[in-house]
């Protein structure tokens, strides 16, 4: 299988999972496509580091893009690529998160360290937050 | 830049980079250390298994200048093994932070 095949399985397994063997369902909820929408922002710059400097080079046969070029930099955008990062990063980051964060919800369910809750935000004046 | 721990250095980065939404908005992740580790303990496993066969097809693969060389299973440099850690805790860190400015937005763990 390529990385685009086992990606898109993945993404779509994680959904599965989360919803119907982990129960959490949190990839349903408003919270859980926030967050992702703040990752994704970091993701981009931490792998396009990781993919833009060649630490990590990809096989042009296995992914919607091109070979990483030998001691030059990927194309920014395009050729399959954003952020210097292959696309299919992004939808392997996707399962990795969503999965992650259904067990963090089912343990939580369970009774596994509920607490102590988070919140509230240390930047609020107490006074405020007493009323 | 920084050589064979480039892609240690990123991986610090991502750490405190979300850290401190620990101490200003309360997200209580690291202090919940046990429901943390039994959160990433799947999820390490599958991806570990995912990166072995990726690497043994040459999906992708690291340029030795920027990795310690420290292989932790398989053909997997303990830099990927890191990673599949620190993600995880960015991800719930950044969940739980939006659970404290957000309180009404339900998570599915309330009781």
């Amino acid at each position: 299988m390529t990385y685009t095949q086992i990606a898109v399985v993945a993404a779509v397994l994680a959904i599965v999972i989360d919803i119907r063997v982990i129960k959490s369902a949190v990839s349903t909820r408003k919270v859980f496509w926030v967050s992702y929408a703040i990752m994704i922002f970091f993701q981009l710059i931490t792998n396009g580091i990781l993919t833009g400097a060649g630490i990590v080079e990809y096989s042009g046969i296995k992914i919607i893009g091109s070979d990483t070029p030998v001691d030059s930099r990927p194309p920014f955008l395009g050729d399959g690529r954003i952020a210097y990062a292959p696309v299919e990063d992004l939808i392997f980051g996707f399962a990795l998160i969503v999965l992650t964060l259904s067990m963090w919800v089912r343990l939580g369910r369970n009774g596994v360290q509920r607490e102590p809750l988070a919140g509230p935000p240390r930047f609020i004046p107490s006074r405020k937050r007493n009323r | 830049m920084m050589g064979k721990f480039s892609y240690i250095a990123v991986l610090v980065g991502c750490l405190l980079g979300s850290g401190w939404l620990e101490s200003v908005l309360r997200t209580r992740v690291y202090r919940r250390w046990k429901r943390l580790v039994l959160s990433i303990l799947p999820v390490l496993v599958l991806f570990t298994c995912w990166d072995i066969y990726a690497i043994s097809e040459g999906h992708w693969k690291f340029d030795p200048r920027y990795v310690t060389g420290i292989i932790a299973v398989a053909n997997v440099p303990l830099e990927e093994i890191l990673f599949f850690i620190v993600i995880p805790i960015c991800a719930v860190l950044t969940l739980e932070g939006v659970r404290s400015t957000k309180p009404s937005w339900k998570v599915g763990d309330e009781q």
